[in-house]
């Protein structure tokens, strides 16, 4: 028997295969594609955040040499809008389309695009574009009030109820509860910063679009981009062969990618757009701001009676992104009385959108701190106060989980981390002359399928083509893929040939909602025995073949040969030679799964789980805080594979130490724009910021969502982590944050004293 | 970014010529020498600086660090910050200038910086940077944006209503406690400036930040023989642990001698429109007993004449508590 069919590589450690072309600089990302008689497009950036172009004054900009076009609302040609369909399609958050109208709304909104022989030409000649405004004072104030309160609002995915869940009387149960807290608590506008900055190169051929873009989700952008420009959507093919990383940012086409291709359309050549980082903080996408009241009512021994959740978050003027920080609430604890409600407040600022864990990470922020601070008062464990609270079931849907260990992750976590050594008295535990704070939190995130189609080719020389109209956004989607053609053919790893990022290949999902592994497994497998299934056949049917006398139910396939199941596999024929036989380059086999997501009536609540122990030092002489050890241990079901999912985890910690002491959008008052729109002013948690991290994930697949019980791991490891990292900041310092990022400035109250 | 002529010098007195040519030396000039470009080329990227030309100045004969007769240091000004880091003569005798140089930006930059730029290092404040906005150092008389604005990383000490951005250089403020000499030939022939005269105060004329004038080329920096049984050293304090601009910094170089301070010099970075030596607090520690209520009493003096704005009045108690530590540090007894 051949190696492949003994040895399994699902939940195997599998470096990436496209490892060696990110690390040689040949991996294609949408930015490294040129083509001949290519122009560069550069947009000019409105420099008010509310107001109305009076006056565009473009002669200067249009006599300068290489260029061939300044296009603006007159020029530009028709740009219509696009509407949601059924399922991910046409989904635009800032559903605007570029230069529909004179208004600025935004600081950085493009009001013109100059376009050239050269990205230098083009820059330059943006810079000399005038722009004269009737300008208003912008509102992008910090402090948030809902400033609307219909009982149900749009949003970009859909209607939504204000008031998102209820149960029992909680106003009652919080009145007469022994133990109360009601704080609130502030995530700031934070922006995605993917490294890869976006853009997009448009090409027309007659009536048919090809376009590269660095997309989340090429068919929504098909669609999208048949809509704007009034097309068939087999008339739009989208690219996108690597993306480096997304967070979100590039789940739903922006206003720079119509601009690419109205400017192809109007000059008749390929135009190649590309943002600039300043321009990546302005129109792109953000995490909304949000202020969340928590209240939490308990009796003395710390049983939840009420749990109320109100949070606001800020949109822009034109867009309804719902910011849904409840996600999580509703079903996190046991209680039997409880109220998840929002609303929402406008600013002139860019529509945010969905950001790594929307809702569920600043929202989880909020619930997990809130628990916290109820363990400090009833001064009880705050992991023995969250198992006292576990649920049995989903309350707020009344159905049973599918899967969920949360109470194993606690006590792993526990363990690993030496939880038991903690004093819980502040600034207590020392080490080396440091201050050292624990603090804990759980975590949760949604579980579900999105439709997928995928196909699989046998090949007769002996290798394997998986194709999925998916992304690799940076996570191992191409590994992912691979390991399921070669699991399901016995092809070993390094002959399987994977095929994704192209609107030409088969509908895969959208790269967002920690989804993808999840929905492209039954797809995948489906595939895989389609192919087969028509192997078989040819095997019976092909004259000469050793299985000439057979019938396909007599023959099986395993490790990559077909062979007679009474026989067993050890006289088997390897698929390539039964090809040969029949002188056939391949045989395919498509496979579809359907859509778990959005399902109206589930009969089960699907989610992962976690947890984050986490140890920060405090140096009071210098006012010194350091994230100094974080054990996390998180519940996705079977991972499929421990490499890249270990990576996920990490990497979604390194962004929560960002999102709990770094991380935040300023807004200059005075002119709306997000003042420090560039990596040395924004800043991000750096390789010194980061200490040794342990990932252990519990082993429990959760077949509800396919065959292999594998869950999304790519942002519930984002969720809950800066609250054990305030938790642990409070433990040290003795200061309770409630406004994120913790800073120096916040920490110099502290009066805990080396 | 516009379009520039770059030409490359290869002879000090023709790059000087050459340069004299322009109306200034100061924010807007029309011809710069360029050495590792690292602060130059960004800001002309983004339109704040559109020199005309360049004049590559890497060839030049500039590139030694030597002992001086007297036990001093002289630094080339093209000398790259990494090469002046690591140099043994700089690590033993001026460790405060190594851990400066080495807090400082990332390996990549410090491999292209040089001495002379790092002195001529431009504020990072967010609203020098963006052309679209109020600022009376990239324009003058167009007013002031951080001030009431995003002003939480800016200037407590040598602020003027008109500019309160904040000296950048990590490098600078171990040059100004340890009382650096700058090295200019121009047009009128060479001269000698103590690093604490070279930098201006914004005052009203916040867009002038040096006594540099047309032609004018740092040549080089001399350090004095280390004063004997000093010690010294940098503390930088900041949000994120690598790779940011100081929120305060501090420079000292003291001797103690039986328990007592008998020398001090104390400089303060991040806190400053310009590199921040301090009298104040070097006489309040001279004949003091090196304690901790002593350094406490010197960083109260240091900060004497701290003006706060809207978001960085914190920077006030950081400051002092890094140069308390610094000095704890310092003067530790191993």
């Amino acid at each position: 028997m051949p190696e492949s069919a003994q040895t399994s590589v699902i939940g195997k450690p599998q470096p990436r295969i496209d490892g060696p072309l990110k690390v040689s600089g040949l991996a294609t990302y949408a930015s490294d594609f040129h083509f001949p008689g290519m122009l560069y497009a550069v947009p000019v950036e409105a420099t008010i955040a509310n107001g109305k172009i009076q006056k565009l004054d473009t002669a200067a900009a249009e006599k300068m040499p290489g260029v061939r076009a300044i296009l603006h609302r007159a020029n530009i040609g028709k740009i219509s809008r696009s509407i949601m369909g059924k399922g991910f399609d046409g989904i635009c958050v800032e559903r605007r389309p570029p230069f529909e109208d004179d208004v600025v709304r935004y600081y950085g909104q493009y009001v013109a695009l100059a376009v050239a022989d050269t990205f230098e030409a083009a820059k330059g000649a943006a810079d000399v574009v005038r722009v004269t405004y009737d300008k208003n004072k912008p509102n992008v104030g910090t402090d948030l009030k809902a400033d609307d309160d219909p009982d149900v609002v749009p949003t970009s995915y859909g209607p939504e109820k204000r008031l998102q869940s209820e149960r029992g009387d909680p106003e009652a149960a919080f009145a007469s509860a022994a133990v109360k807290l009601d704080q609130t608590y502030v995530t700031p506008a934070e922006h995605h910063n993917p490294i890869e900055l976006q853009g997009a190169t448009a090409m027309w051929d007659g009536d048919k679009l090809t376009i590269y873009e660095e997309s989340q989700g090429i068919f929504n952008m098909r669609g999208v981009l048949a809509q704007m420009f009034g097309l068939p959507k087999e008339n739009v093919r989208v690219i996108t062969k690597f993306v480096g990383s997304g967070f979100g940012s590039k789940l739903w086409p922006w206003t720079h990618c119509p601009l690419a291709v109205a400017a192809a359309r109007q000059l008749g050549k390929p135009v190649k757009l590309a943002l600039s980082r300043k321009m990546m903080f302005q129109s792109v996408g953000h995490r909304a701001r949000t202020q969340q009241r928590v209240r939490l009512g308990a009796t003395a021994e710390g049983k939840l009676v009420s749990l109320q959740h109100d949070y606001v978050y800020h949109r822009s003027i034109l867009d309804n992104y719902h910011e849904n920080c409840g996600e999580a609430t509703a079903f996190q604890y046991s209680v039997p009385n409880l109220r998840v409600k929002f609303g929402r407040a406008q600013r002139n600022i860019g529509t945010p959108s969905d950001m790594r864990g929307p809702g569920a990470v600043p929202g989880l922020y909020a619930t997990e701190s809130a628990m916290n601070e109820l363990a400090d008062q009833l001064k009880i464990d705050p992991v023995k106060l969250r198992i006292l609270n576990e649920p049995k079931i989903d309350e707020s849907l009344g159905i049973p989980f599918s899967s969920r260990h949360l109470v194993e992750c606690f006590e792993l976590g526990m363990e690993k981390f030496d939880w038991s050594k903690r004093t819980p008295e502040v600034g207590s535990m020392k080490r080396d002359g440091l201050i050292l704070g624990w603090g804990m939190a759980g975590c949760a995130w949604i579980a579900a399928r999105f439709p997928a189609e995928a196909s699989v080719h046998l090949r007769d020389d002996g290798t394997t083509r998986v194709a999925c109209g998916t992304q690799d956004i940076g996570t191992g989607t191409y590994t992912i893929l691979a390991q399921l053609a070669a699991e399901k053919t016995g092809v070993p790893l390094n002959k399987v040939e994977v095929a994704l990022g192209d609107t030409s290949l088969p509908e895969g999902p959208v790269s967002g909602g920690s989804m993808v592994t999840g929905s492209i497994i039954p797809a995948v497998y489906a595939a895989a025995d389609n192919a087969i299934a028509s192997l078989l056949t040819v095997a019976t049917s092909t004259p000469g073949s050793p299985f000439e006398k057979n019938k396909p139910a007599d023959l099986a396939f395993e490790g990559g040969r077909v062979f007679v199941k009474a026989n067993g596999s050890a006289g088997g024929v390897p698929f390539a030679d039964v090809l040969r036989r029949a002188n056939l380059g391949f045989v395919t086999g498509s496979g579809k799964s359907e859509a778990t997501f959005g399902e109206e009536k589930p009969k089960f609540s699907t989610h992962s789980f976690g947890c984050h122990f986490v140890e920060v030092s405090w140096q009071p002489a210098i006012a010194r805080l350091r994230v100094s050890r974080v054990v996390s241990v998180i519940d996705a079901g079977r991972i499929i594979n421990p490499l890249a999912g270990r990576n996920q985890i990490e990497g979604a910690v390194v962004m929560g130490i960002g999102m709990a002491l770094l991380e935040h959008t300023s807004y200059d008052q005075e002119s709306g724009a997000p003042i420090n729109s560039n990596l040395a002013d924004y800043i991000v948690a750096v390789n010194a910021d980061v200490p040794k991290l342990e990932v252990h994930f519990v082993d429990f697949p959760d077949k509800e969502l396919n065959e292999l019980g594998a869950r999304g791991i790519g942002e519930i490891g984002l969720a809950g982590i800066a609250a054990a990292i305030t938790a642990a900041t409070y433990h040290a310092t003795g200061v309770r944050v409630r406004e994120l990022p913790v800073r120096i400035e916040d920490l110099l109250t502290s009066s805990v004293l080396a | 970014m516009k379009t520039f002529k770059l030409t490359r010098a290869s002879d000090s007195n023709q790059a000087i010529a050459a340069a004299a040519k322009a109306k200034t030396a100061q924010q807007g000039a029309e011809i710069r020498f360029i050495g590792g470009g690292t602060t130059l080329i960004d800001l002309m990227k983004l339109n704040v600086e559109q020199p005309q030309t360049l004049i590559d100045i890497n060839r030049l004969p500039l590139d030694k660090i030597e002992a001086l007769p007297d036990g001093g240091l002289t630094i080339g000004a093209v000398v790259r910050n990494s090469d002046l880091a690591y140099h043994p003569l700089v690590r033993k005798n001026y460790a405060v200038l190594s851990e400066a140089l080495l807090s400082g930006a990332s390996a990549q930059l410090r491999n292209m910086a040089t001495t002379g730029g790092n002195l001529l290092q431009r504020t990072r404040c967010m609203y020098f940077r963006e052309t679209n906005m109020p600022c009376n150092k990239r324009e003058p008389g167009s007013g002031c944006a951080a001030i009431g604005g995003t002003n939480r990383s800016l200037a407590i000490l040598g602020t003027s209503e008109h500019c309160i951005a904040t000296n950048p250089s990590d490098m600078n403020v171990a040059m100004a406690a340890l009382e650096a000499t700058i090295h200019i030939r121009g047009p009128k022939g060479e001269r000698s400036i103590p690093i604490g005269d070279f930098h201006v105060l914004p005052g009203n004329t916040p867009h002038r930040e040096t006594v540099l004038e047309p032609g004018d080329l740092i040549t080089h920096v001399t350090l004095p023989p280390p004063a004997p049984g000093s010690r010294s050293l940098y503390l930088k304090l900041r949000d994120r642990a690598s790779y940011e601009f100081a929120l305060a910094s501090a420079a000292v170089v003291v001797t103690v001698a039986g328990g007592k301070v008998t020398r001090a010099r104390i400089a303060l970075g991040g806190v400053g429109t310009k590199p921040w030596r301090s009298p104040e607090a070097e006489q309040a520690l001279t004949g003091q007993l090196a304690t901790e209520d002593v350094f406490r009493k010197a960083a109260e003096a240091a900060l004497s004449g701290a003006k706060p704005q809207s978001e960085n009045g914190f920077k006030v108690e950081l400051a002092k508590r890094c140069l308390v530590h610094a000095l704890t540090l310092a003067t530790q007894t191993a």
